[in-house]
């Protein structure tokens, strides 16, 4: 499932289960947000238990894309549930994601098999 | 005449794009390295982002963008007309945010990633936000 094609960032899903990948590609920010976030929500509101968002394909990421991921994290957990987030080992998007925190709540992977086996 | 550009454009979610994209244009014609210009187009995001978010709540009002080549650098400009900040002190702070779908990191990565910021803000009159980054390497000769 493809969603997004001509906007600031594409969402590819793939479910298996209680678990999904939700693989992200383009700028994520304010423009883009509202759009990850309905998906990502849709995810959670379905059950899945364990998320895993790949931000490889990500080549902007501001605080307000941080902000999502954040939220959706909040919402997961909630329920007993555990994102993690993929991204590459350096560029503008690792270094962000390091200054704001967010990988004392959400491991960041190198890649899907770096994932803990549920 | 130094160079420099403007911008004016309404506080619209898809012009955060459109300023982070001229800034970053305006900075590698003057030299600064693509490390540099990711930093700057964070920044420059950042700024413009709050103006959409928070200067016009519920209303259109103009972003006003603004870039002066320097010497040693680039100064960057973001306006707004907008209601302003009641305390910039506290906006300053890290996970400071009236709104929960953020983080309260704005104002940190424009600070992290610049050399000089300052943020002037009056309540009903706006905030001018002025970032200065310098280039670590020289700039090619012409």
């Amino acid at each position: 499932m493809l969603e997004g094609a001509g906007k600031n960032v594409q969402i590819a899903i793939k479910r298996q289960g209680r678990q999904a990948t939700a693989r992200l590609a383009g700028e994520f920010d304010l423009k883009a947000a509202p759009q990850v976030r309905e998906q990502l929500d849709g995810l959670i509101d379905a059950g899945m238990q364990r998320i895993i968002i790949d931000l490889r394909g990500v080549r902007f990421l501001d605080s307000s894309g941080l902000g999502v991921l954040l939220g959706r994290y909040r919402r997961l957990s909630e329920r007993g549930g555990s994102i993690y987030l993929l991204t590459a080992s350096e560029g503008s998007v690792r270094t962000v994601l390091e200054m704001s925190g967010v990988r004392q709540v959400m491991p960041l992977l190198a890649s899907e098999s770096e994932v803990p086996r549920g | 005449m130094t160079q420099y550009f403007e911008l004016s454009c309404p506080n619209r979610p898809e012009n955060v794009g459109l300023c982070r994209v001229a800034v970053a244009t305006f900075a590698a014609n003057l030299g600064f390295t693509l490390p540099e210009i990711e930093e700057i187009k964070v920044a420059v995001s950042e700024a413009v982002s709050n103006v959409v978010v928070h200067a016009y709540p519920g209303a259109d009002g103009p972003i006003a963008l603004r870039c002066d080549a320097r010497e040693d650098g680039i100064a960057i400009a973001v306006r707004d007309a907008g209601v302003g900040i009641a305390d910039v002190a506290q906006a300053r702070q890290a996970s400071f945010s009236t709104d929960p779908e953020r983080m309260g990191l704005g104002f940190v990565f424009m600070e992290s990633f610049s050399d000089e910021f300052s943020v002037e803000s009056e309540p009903g009159k706006g905030t001018r936000i002025e970032m200065v980054k310098r280039r670590e390497a020289p700039a090619e000769e012409a």
